[in-house]
């Protein structure tokens, strides 16, 4: 018998048999190495938040940047390329969730792909999205959440690299001192985004000119961040305004389950 | 018909350019690079995974080997001016990125011993082929991809790469960066030991 392999390559035989071994992979495959985009409408209804470009992969959402401004989205293309190494192509339709996601303003069951964030970053990203519409936290809140007291100057700047901002609420996190705090595209819009989620700022810097920053009931004495929406339905004959945690630990109140604020 | 020692394998499977002279994916990868690429995948994909799985036996192994060999790819596209882009021959240099993958993996896994799962027959058989035909195929796919396990590594290499990455010798000699007549030995054996193998299997 010939061992030449042109002649072993003749006899079909070995040749066709090998060929049964061809597979496809599964038609999902595509996506794993190709990113998608969308534009789809925003949070509020004007300003740059109008509307949103969205890209996404097989993993999740990785990033998101308003649409409402012109030139848009040669901006949200040149910065998904700065940041990912990852071809983008415009896909036929938003992934699921992600409509309901913006419209209610709860984006908890939606999947996100962090892999370019550091870990701390992830923490960071990942304790924010538990922050309830209509509500805000302190920067210091987040450090504590995460298991790190102390790092809020990190967080911040965690914060301000957040790769899907809107449906990762970074909005959300303020400064302890009541002010509103920084933003990736600037303190008006973030405030635009939290009056339109009906977070009375009003009130949060009225308190904090006073000095309150945490709101106790005295019927069930509990204490919560202002904006909780426990605070909120406390009674005024029953709220009582306190400076510090410690201060209402010490009167005999404890700390709301739902915003832990201490 | 005589057959050239650069001549692909005559099967040309079932991905689009095999036996093209002119490649399109060169010029589409320089025109619009995500667009280009997506047809890199889907032009080359299957050619790839066929290949990875009898490298890896398992096939989500397989799955994220491909995977990472288009990620690297496009990484290195993204950084290459279009003359280079232009002068790739996307088959070959994919292969060799696959090939470079599974070994960083191989060296790694040597660390952690693990036990190698056996594949499903169900995983081997194209299933365009009709419900009839699928049960024998399946017995000799599972039959075959045992004797090509059984190969020495150099000849299973050679011979996957020739007959379901359809690669010419000289593309081969390359990947594996031998001389042309090294990686034409490879393969004769390979093929020679698979129908010995093949034989001692008839009743």
């Amino acid at each position: 018998m010939s061992n030449d392999m042109h002649d072993l390559e003749r006899e079909t035989g070995i040749v066709d048999a090998l060929a049964t071994m061809r597979v496809r992979p599964p038609a999902s495959f595509v996506d794993r190495v190709v990113g998608r985009w969308v534009r789809v409408d925003g949070p509020v209804g004007n300003g740059p938040f109008a509307a949103v470009y969205v890209a996404f992969t097989d993993q999740g959402v990785s990033f998101v940047r308003p649409a409402g401004t012109p030139g848009g989205l040669d901006e949200f293309l040149d910065a998904y390329r700065r940041r990912f190494v990852l071809p983008l192509q415009p896909a036929s339709r938003p992934p699921s969730g992600l409509a309901v996601a913006l419209r209610g303003g709860r984006a908890s069951s939606l999947r996100f792909d962090l892999r370019g964030a550091s870990p701390f970053e992830r923490d960071v990203l990942e304790a924010a999205v538990r922050i309830p519409r209509g509500e805000t936290r302190p920067y210091s809140w987040l450090a504590r959440e995460i298991g790190r007291p102390g790092a809020s100057r990190a967080v911040g700047s965690a914060l301000g690299r957040n790769p899907v901002p809107v449906l990762i609420p970074c909005h959300r996190v303020t400064r302890s001192d009541g002010s509103t705090g920084e933003y990736l595209f600037g303190p008006p819009v973030k405030e635009t985004l939290l009056r339109a989620e009906g977070v009375n700022l009003d009130e949060v810097r009225a308190l904090a000119s006073a000095h309150v920053f945490y709101l106790g009931c005295d019927t069930t004495r509990v204490f919560c961040l202002p904006t909780c929406h426990a605070a909120r339905r406390i009674g005024a004959v029953h709220r009582r305004g306190f400076v510090t945690a410690a201060q209402a630990q010490l009167a005999g109140y404890r700390p709301c389950r739902r915003c832990r604020p201490a | 018909m005589a057959l050239q020692p650069s001549d692909r394998s005559a099967n040309a499977g079932t991905d689009a350019g095999a036996g093209a002279d002119v490649d399109p994916l060169p010029t589409l990868l320089v025109a619009d690079l995500d667009a280009g690429f997506v047809a890199l995948v889907r032009s080359l994909e299957s050619s790839l995974y066929s290949v990875a799985l009898r490298l890896c036996a398992a096939p989500p192994d397989a799955e994220d080997l491909c995977a990472e060999t288009f990620t690297r790819a496009y990484r290195a596209l993204r950084s290459y001016p279009p003359d280079r882009v232009l002068d790739l021959r996307p088959r070959a240099w994919l292969m060799t990125i696959l090939l470079n993958g599974w070994r960083n993996s191989v060296r790694d896994r040597s660390r952690r011993p693990r036990t190698v799962p056996l594949v499903a027959a169900d995983d081997l058989v194209d299933t365009t082929s009709g419900a009839a035909e699928k049960a024998e195929a399946r017995e000799t796919a599972a039959e075959l991809a045992e004797m090509v396990r059984r190969l020495p590594e150099a000849q299973r290499t050679a011979v996957v790469l020739r007959h379901l990455g359809d690669l010419s010798i000289a593309e081969i000699a390359e990947v594996l960066g031998c001389a042309e007549g090294t990686a034409k030995s490879h393969v004769s054996r390979a093929l020679g030991q698979l129908r010995s193998m093949h034989e001692r299997r008839k009743p």
